[in-house]
Order: C-alpha cells, then structure tokens, then sequence
C-alpha cells in the first residue's frame, strides 16, 4: 500500500503550474475543438493521464465533489492522491458530481446520469474529464458552433465511438447540459454544451 | 498539536532550535486557504456556519519516511510548516521524547500559564452577591 | 440603462492619491499600527470579523486602517478578500459549553453554576467621558482572584434538564449544512441559514429590527438567559490527514435568550428560544441577533407574521450591510442616460401640462 510519503507529487511550483493549466484549459474551453497543450508537470497516479492529473490539481477542491469510473477508481492511490492535493470529495452520486473522471470511455455511463444543471444554474452541471486514445489522428469530426469561426475539424481516437452522437443531448437540453474535455497525455481539446458536430468522416 | 497551534511560530522555532533535527522536506509547501467555522444551533443543536478563518497548511516528511501534517489558524505559513514538522517528529521514536521534552513541554506550560492568569483576573470579576439583612433590631 | 464612458482616468488617480493622503492625516501624528488598532479599537475589530465572515485579527485592523475607520468600508475589503483564498472544509462545530468564560451574566437566575463574571464591560461605567484617557493612561494591573475550576455549563442546559424550555433542533441526517456564501438564497429558508445570515448581518440593523420586536412589533418577551463571551477552541478534520486536527482558539459570545412559552394539548408548556453568536467580544450583536431570531421562527412556531423582525425575506434580504451599500451607493455612479430619459419624459408631460392648462380656461370661457 502507497502512503502519503510516497504518493505522486503534485505542482513543483502550485501557483504557476496551476494559472499555466488553467490558462490551456480556458483555451479549449474557448476553442472548442483546437488542441491544447498542458504544460506543467505531476505526478500520475494509477491510470490517470498528467494532462488530467494537471487539471485536477487546477480546478477540483473541496468544493467540488468527483465522480470516478470503475477504472479510474480501482487504484486506491488515485483516491489518495485526489484526496491530499486537492480535497475533493469522491462520490457515488454522479447526478451531482462537479468533475467526473473517465478512465475507461468505453465504459461512460448514460449522459443523463451526470447533473445536467438548471436552467437557472446550468453551470451546475458535471464536467466529464475523458481520458481518450489520442488527438492528433483518428477519426474526423467536423464542429461548429461559438467560438469556432465557421467549421473546425478534430482528428481524434476516441471512444465511446457515439460520443459525439450522445452529446446531441445538450442540443435540447440547453442551456443545460455537459461540458466536454478530452485528455490524451499532455494534450487537451474541450467539446463545450454549445458544440455541435456536423459530420463524422473516416480515418 | 493542540498546544503548538496557540503558540506563536516564533516560538516554536525557537524550542525546536535545541533538537539537532533529521533531515526533511516539504511534502506539500504551506498554503493559506479558508476554514468555514461552524456553531450549533443553541449552542447544542444542529450546526450552523458563522464565518470563516484563514487557516495555513502545510505538510512535511522526514528522510525517515514520516510525514506530518501542520494546520492553524492565520496566515502564518511558517507556523504550519513548524507544526507539520513537530507532528512528524512526534511519530518518530528517535525524537517523540526530546520534542515532548524540549518543544511541547514548555509551550504548554507558558500556554497555561497565560489561561491561568487570564482566568484569575476573570475570576476577580465574579459577583458575589449577598442579602441585605432586614427587620432585625 | 449603463453605457461606457470613458474618460476620468487621471481624475480618479489623483483621488486615490488624495485619498492616500487624506487618510494619513497629519503626517507630524505617528501613524497608528495594526498592533494598535488591533489591541485597542478591539470591538471594531471583533465587529469587523464578525459581519466581514472572517476571523483574522490581522486582516481585520488593516481593513479597518485602510478603511480610515469606515467599519463598512472596512467589512467591504474584508468580503473581498475572502474571496481570494480556497477553503480548505468546515470546523466541527465548536462546543461553546466548554468555553474558557471571559465574561457570562444571566438575567434569568442569581445563583448559576460557575456565576455571574462580569468580565471587561462597559456595564456599570457611567458613560462620563474620561480626561484621563486622552493622553498617557497608564491602567492598574487586574485584580486576581482564585479561579475555581468549577464547571459553566449553559444556563439553557440547565432549564432543559427539567424540560422548561425547548431543546435545539437537531440535525437530520444527510441533510448538509446551508451555506449562503455557496448557494443563493431562497425563501423559506432553514434556520441554519437565517442564523448564518445574522451572524453577518449588520449590527445596526440587527439592533433596530431587535427592538422592534420589544417595542411591540413582533411578539417578543424575552430573558437573556446567558451571555457569554470567552475562547473556545476550533477543530477540523482534515481530510488529507485523516482526522479532526486543532487548529486553535477562537473568541466568542453567544447570547441564548429565553422566551415565552408555548404549549398545546398534547406539548406541556416550555420557555422558546432565541440565538446569537458572533465572533470576538459583540454583546449588542448577539443580543439582536437572539431576538431577531426568535421573531424569525414565527412561522415555525405557529405565530402570525405581523411585523418586519418576522418577516424573513425582509429581514435576510435587508441585513447585509455589504449589499445595502452596493445598491445604495451605486445610485452616486453616472447615470446619465437614465436621467436624461427621464429628463426628456417630464418636459415631454410638462408641454402636455401646460398645452391642457392653456385649453382648458378657454374652454370655460367658450362655454
């Protein structure tokens, strides 16, 4: 059993790893569909990725409350990890998490288990952090929408392979809805509620 | 911890300078951050939050692999990283004794010697009532 | 309506400058230190943190310095600050029974267990200005006396052992604590709210809407059962280390009033409650935010909303003396566009005005 003393660590430097992750974060979010990098460095705890062990040291605390897949979950480092750094709480109760963290996309649960906000909050929503394969080559997803000037194409391995076709929930939804970033490594791309993808072409 | 916590870092520093301390590092560097203080309703019921308080943090490990946590109340950063560094040495059996000996010992005691005459002057202030004696004579 | 105007810059950066200035006064006078004001304009420290929501003493004197005294000003900057940092949990709640009582009188019983102590108060002064404090005071040393290491349990306790008053509400389970600094407010709203809202609320207001109730408005006959005021000490438990750590002392009073009675068929008749507890020494606070808390259960008690100190909404929406001054002082912000609306508007029904005025005599006249 890991203890504390020999946990991955977090942010070498806190305050400048955290605005430099915040900062490409706040670009994806901005640019739906671009490719950012995560810079700074952490340690990785059990099967998370350091572009999501970056953002979890960024933006969770004890305010907001996480929810772990099953794959994510099985190391009991990732929760003591989670728990000395940030002070998040985990959950069970993904209807009102505020991050959920997807190691295993194959398995995401039903989008509309994850909270979905109100429409007098619908930035109560769950955030999903989802670990995915890669995102510089795979399949071509066209998108459009705010802050994206006219279409922009993602070329990403990812699964589940209908998450695009899942997320059409937040078209009904909104302004409810969820709120998308993908991790592969050091590499982030955020598919914000307003993002709507227009076609899925081959590799 | 309980009596580090009301001493000033200062202090501490000063009581730990008679321990030839074993190596150590930061583990996690002190932070300052918020602590929701909470009441009870009636003073025994349900809780209530009355406010905040700054707190700093801080957590430190001994070459020896012990790790200590520090929290208080304030800002004071230093204080924190001292108060982790007791806690870790508390844990460790080369150095539990001298801390208790040389460090918490004689905080405690000035600490109780400060609520002691607090308490005596508090005391001087006690009404002692008594009854005017009537129809007597 | 708020359009951008852009202009003032220099203007507003020489009054910062003048403020600076204004603020040191007399640069001959020796500027006061937070030491000073912390250790002697104590209580406007203690209200700071108290309707700040945030203790540090600290912080608390240089709000209050850089303020030049403007307690709300003060409060404002504190607020803000705030603001600034994560919060790390919330403290267990902290016992106030096991308070190290610097002060603590009830009204209700002579003879209480631990006393009556009077403590540093201005009770019994006789409000005559002192000449000897304007310069050079030197004080006498306390006087001592043996403290008995007898117990001061609450005086509530001690009525509710005999089930003359009430007992507190308890927590459900599951249910988590409301937080209004975390979610908005929304009406009805629990007491652990309405308490959290008056803990911050302004004292002045407090103060008024609290009288109110004894002057009639609100049905209030209350007995401070105990006031208390002393150090009790704070603990968290901290999720990294994995259980509750002290994290120190803390100042506090706490005002339990007794109230009438209520009773029914099946309830045997006992003394309701009201409660009050701020940070640092802050009588007249607790005090007020005891009554107002007892007019606030109004609805829970069965009484009839009659009076403003029973009306939550109005009470928690009015109490924050950092949102009444936002909405109050913007009003000196430009709006210009507004008036000038308005400004049209009334000469626009001036000319209908006087064109139907001009008509109407010579209607009369035509008739």
């Amino acid at each position: 059993m890991t203890t504390i003393a020999e946990l991955p660590p977090g942010f070498a430097d806190k305050v400048l790893s955290a605005q430099s992750t915040f900062r490409s974060v706040m670009d994806a979010m901005a640019r739906p569909g671009a490719v950012q990098r995560i810079v700074p460095v952490a340690g990785t705890p059990g099967a998370m990725m350091r572009g999501t062990a970056a953002i979890a040291l960024t933006l969770f605390d004890h305010d907001t409350p996480l929810w772990l897949d099953a794959r994510m979950s099985e190391s009991s480092d990732v929760l003591k990890w989670l728990k000395f750094h940030t002070g998040a709480p985990v959950i069970q109760d993904s209807s009102i998490a505020s991050f959920a963290l997807i190691a295993d996309a194959a398995a995401l649960p039903s989008l509309e288990r994850f909270a979905l906000g109100s429409n007098e909050y619908p930035d109560r929503s769950t955030t999903l952090i989802l670990q995915v394969e890669g995102l510089n080559a795979g399949v071509a997803f066209e998108l459009r929408g705010p802050g994206i000037d006219g279409v922009t194409t993602l070329h990403a391995a990812i699964r589940p392979a209908d998450l695009f076709e899942r997320l059409r929930i937040n078209e009904a939804l909104f302004p409810r809805g969820i709120d998308v970033v993908l991790v592969a490594d050091d590499a982030v791309v955020a598919i914000p509620r307003t993002t709507r993808v227009l076609s899925k072409g081959s590799r | 911890m309980a009596v580090l916590v009301q001493a000033d870092a200062s202090d501490i520093a000063g009581r730990l300078r008679t321990i030839a301390l074993p190596r150590h590092d930061d583990l996690r560097l002190s932070e300052n951050g918020l602590v929701m203080l909470r009441g009870r309703v009636g003073g025994d019921g349900a809780p209530f939050n009355l406010g905040e308080a700054t707190v700093s943090r801080a957590a430190v490990r001994l070459a020896t692999g012990e790790v200590g946590f520090g929290y208080t109340l304030g800002r004071d950063g230093e204080k924190a990283r001292l108060i982790a560094l007791c806690d870790a040495l508390v844990q460790s059996e080369e150095f539990a004794g001298a801390l208790e000996h040389d460090v918490i010992a004689p905080l405690r005691a000035e600490l109780h010697a400060r609520q002691a005459q607090r308490a005596a002057q508090t005391a001087a202030t006690k009404v002692d009532f008594y009854t005017m004696v009537r129809g007597e004579g | 309506m708020y359009v951008a105007v852009k202009g003032g810059e220099r203007a507003i950066e020489n009054a910062h400058r003048l403020l600076a200035h204004a603020r040191r006064g007399d640069q001959r006078v020796p500027e006061v230190t937070l030491d000073q004001i912390s250790e002697q304009l104590g209580l406007a420290v203690d209200r700071v943190m108290s309707e700040g929501s945030l203790y540090d003493r600290e912080l608390a004197a240089l709000a209050i310095k850089q303020a030049r005294g403007d307690l709300i000003e003060a409060i404002f900057l504190v607020r803000a600050f705030r603001a600034t940092l994560p919060r790390f949990g919330a403290s267990e709640p902290v016992d106030t029974g096991a308070m190290r009582v610097q002060r603590r009188v009830s009204s209700t019983f002579k003879d209480i267990p631990g006393g009556q102590i009077l403590g540093p108060t201005f009770d019994y002064t006789h409000r005559l200005l002192d000449p000897a404090l304007a310069e050079g005071f030197v004080p006498e040393e306390p006087a001592t006396a043996d403290a008995s290491p007898a117990a001061t349990p609450r005086v509530t306790d001690i009525l509710g052992r005999d089930g003359l008053i009430e007992p507190s509400p308890q927590a459900e389970d599951g249910v988590p604590v409301g937080d209004l600094t975390r979610e908005p407010l929304n009406f009805p709203a629990d007491r652990d709210l309405r308490l959290q809202n008056l803990a911050r609320g302004d004292e002045g207001f407090l103060l008024a809407m609290g009288y109110s109730t004894q002057r009639g408005y609100g049905r209030n006959h209350p007995f401070a059962g105990e006031i208390r005021f002393g150090e009790v000490e704070v603990e968290f438990f901290a999720e990294d280390v994995g259980f509750a750590v002290p994290l120190g002392a803390i100042e506090l009073t706490e005002c339990q009033m007794v109230n009438q009675f209520k009773g029914s068929a099946t309830e045997a008749p006992c003394f309701t409650r009201g409660y009050g507890l701020a940070f640092g020494q802050s009588e007249r606070k607790t005090m007020s935010m005891a009554l107002v808390d007892r007019a606030l259960r109004a609805r829970e008690l069965g009484e009839e909303v009659l009076a403003p100190a029973q009306d939550e909404e109005f009470v928690m929406s009015h109490s924050d003396n950092v949102q009444a001054t936002g909405f109050v002082e913007h009003l000196k912000l430009p709006h210009y566009v507004d008036f000038q609306s308005e400004l049209g508007l009334l000469r626009k029904l001036r000319q209908e005005f006087a064109e139907a005025n001009d008509a109407e005599p010579m209607k009369e006249a035509a008739e």
